[in-house]
């Protein structure tokens, strides 16, 4: 992601780009034959909606094309083998990763994460070793480090953030020692928007040898992101808030890494040959996709990028600054709202408290109003409690949403407020 | 729209979340558990003094919406005096109000009939399933407490 962007984009056409999501026309909450309200979709970051285009190509390939791939010598089969590693190729550009054979697909940014710490963790580190996270972590690059921690005995160490949700980076730089054997940061929280310096964090733990993995889901949604640019060594994301389908993650990892790491799951196309004597396995990234690939979810990411790309990365980025700096400006003005993260060149994710009244009250009323947010702790609950807010509001803004969908949130946060007399 | 809104937040409900009755730690209770909803971290603990399967005292502290600390508030007001017997075949009653329709009630023993009338106000929390957990987050502690576990999560059961 760029650390900065510019201002609105004035040539950027939502309402084009509207019509391309057929759910955003529906009206929810209908009683007895009356239209409801607008939907005013605002969790992209749990999960964005699909353009035509994916639920076209999606419905493309199971009617004309489908087949399972790498084992058919008949037609369809190579057919669908051509598109879907066609489809790493696109998602290898797309991340500008060197090659497509460092691209590993699983079944979701979590399923590779856990892929990492099963494979690289349960090989290459031992008793006493230390893996430094962040405190603004998603519980998927926290738990599969507790687990390798219960099993291996390594440590795990912590970097803050300040008030405004900033990475400390001198704490992180102190944190680094010969002990640390892999670092596993966001590079965008998905409660606070903060983006933290990847390029930095890669530089200062290399400098140690020490490899890198970075959380990218809520990073590839919002700007153009380059693996070889930041020098990340592993990168994850996931295919459903790219505007693709669920059941698909994809994991990056540098190609001569991922050569050290053994299977992580067994069977299936990741064999080379089997016997009862042994088995040997193929190189990556075969070697880690067990089983029957998510071969449909791949060709409908490759229409995602597709779709992402024909409106351009840095104009989605633009419009979605607009967008949050709009909405900051206006939930500001609401008193008694309280947002939580407030980093400079953060991504399009507002997260509030409102005095008074529980985020749950909140989201039960504001949704009356058509208004989708999401309330709690979007499995982040370390850094609820770092904030000591417990559970918030969070708006997270995407490529469809418009300043008045931001005048919907605000004017609906307005009635809840007068509803409890806060 | 707003009229399923209020009958979700009654007035009698805003009032108790605001205003939560029996909003306190007693000093003889011999028996608690930590009620939690992980989805949104809320927790109440549930004190009670059970003497001879007779709740004597019961009283809540903990944080939490406005729906579960008025179901926690309402339910500490409705079960003082009950056997932990009637306590509990109130609670079933009570999880039956919030997720079935009128008529797929199961008979839980008898239960009184003037506490379930007050406990009516939160029927309204049928019509939003998500909000479930937090009518009966509290319940589950209290069910707990009587039961001599600790804690108990939302998550559960419901």
């Amino acid at each position: 992601m760029p650390d900065s962007v510019a201002t609105t984009d004035l040539a950027y056409d939502v309402e084009r780009v509207r019509a391309d999501f057929p759910i955003l026309s529906r009206t929810v909450h209908d009683r007895k034959g009356k239209p409801g309200k607008p939907l005013v979709y605002l969790d992209s970051a749990a999960s964005a909606q699909k353009p035509r285009q994916v639920i076209q190509a999606i419905s493309r390939f199971l009617e004309e094309d489908y087949a399972n791939i790498h084992r058919g010598v008949h037609f369809l089969s190579q057919t669908a083998t051509d598109q879907f590693e066609a489809g790493r190729a696109k998602v290898a550009t797309f991340l500008n990763a060197p090659s497509e054979r460092s691209i590993v697909f699983t079944r979701s940014a979590t399923e590779a994460i856990n892929l990492v710490a099963a494979s690289y963790g349960r090989t290459f580190l031992s008793e006493g070793d230390e893996v430094i996270l962040s405190v603004m972590e998603h519980h998927a690059n926290i738990v599969p480090w507790q687990l390798l921690q219960a099993e291996k005995k390594i440590v795990l160490k912590v970097v803050p953030v300040d008030d405004d949700g900033v990475l400390d980076l001198d704490a992180y730089r102190d944190l680094l020692s010969e002990r640390t054997k892999l670092v596993a940061i966001t590079h965008c929280s998905n409660v606070l928007g903060t983006v933290t310096p990847a390029r930095v964090i890669a530089a200062l733990a290399h400098e140690r040898g020490i490899p890198v993995l970075f959380d990218g889901s809520q990073a590839v949604v919002h700007g153009p992101v380059d693996v070889q640019d930041i020098d990340a060594d592993f990168y994850v994301f996931t295919a459903h808030k790219l505007y693709g389908p669920t059941g698909l993650g994809v994991l990056y990892g540098k190609y001569d890494l991922l050569k050290t790491m053994p299977p992580y799951q067994g069977g299936g196309d990741m064999i080379e040959s089997v016997s009862f004597a042994g088995t040997t396995f193929k190189a990556p990234p075969s070697r880690f996709e067990a089983g029957t690939p998510p071969i449909t979810e791949v060709i409908a990411l490759a229409a995602a990028i597709d779709y992402v790309e024909s409106i351009g990365r840095e104009a989605i980025a633009a419009h979605e600054h607009d967008l949050l700096q709009y909405a900051t400006q206006q939930l500001s003005q609401v008193d008694g709202l309280r947002i939580i993260g407030t980093a400079p060149g953060k991504g399009p994710i507002v997260s509030f408290a409102l005095d008074g009244v529980h985020p749950h009250d909140v989201g039960t009323i504001v949704d009356q109003y058509g208004v989708a947010v999401r309330v709690g702790r979007h499995c982040a609950e370390p850094l609820a409690d770092r904030f000591e807010v417990g559970p918030t509001i969070r708006a997270s803004f995407a490529l469809y949403n418009t300043r008045a969908e931001v005048d919907a949130l605000v004017a609906s946060v307005l009635a809840v407020k007068e509803f409890f007399g806060a | 729209m707003m009229d399923d809104l209020r009958e979700l937040y009654q007035e009698v409900i805003l009032d108790h979340g605001k205003n939560p009755r029996n909003f306190r730690h007693p000093d003889d209770a011999n028996r608690e558990a930590k009620g939690e909803n992980p989805m949104c971290g809320d927790r109440f603990m549930v004190y009670l003094k059970l003497k001879d399967g007779v709740i004597e005292d019961v009283a809540f502290q903990g944080r939490g919406c406005a729906i579960s600390t008025a179901s926690a508030s309402m339910m500490t007001e409705v079960v003082q005096g009950k056997t932990a017997e009637q306590a509990k075949a109130l609670f079933e009653t009570f999880h039956d109000l919030c997720t079935k329709d009128d008529h797929e009630h199961c008979d839980h023993g008898p239960v009184d009939e003037e506490a379930m009338e007050k406990l009516m106000v939160m029927s309204g929390v049928r019509q939003f399933p998500v909000r479930v957990k937090c009518a009966t987050l509290a319940w589950h502690a209290l069910n707990a407490a009587i039961d001599g576990e600790d804690k108990v999560s939302s998550e559960d059961r419901d």
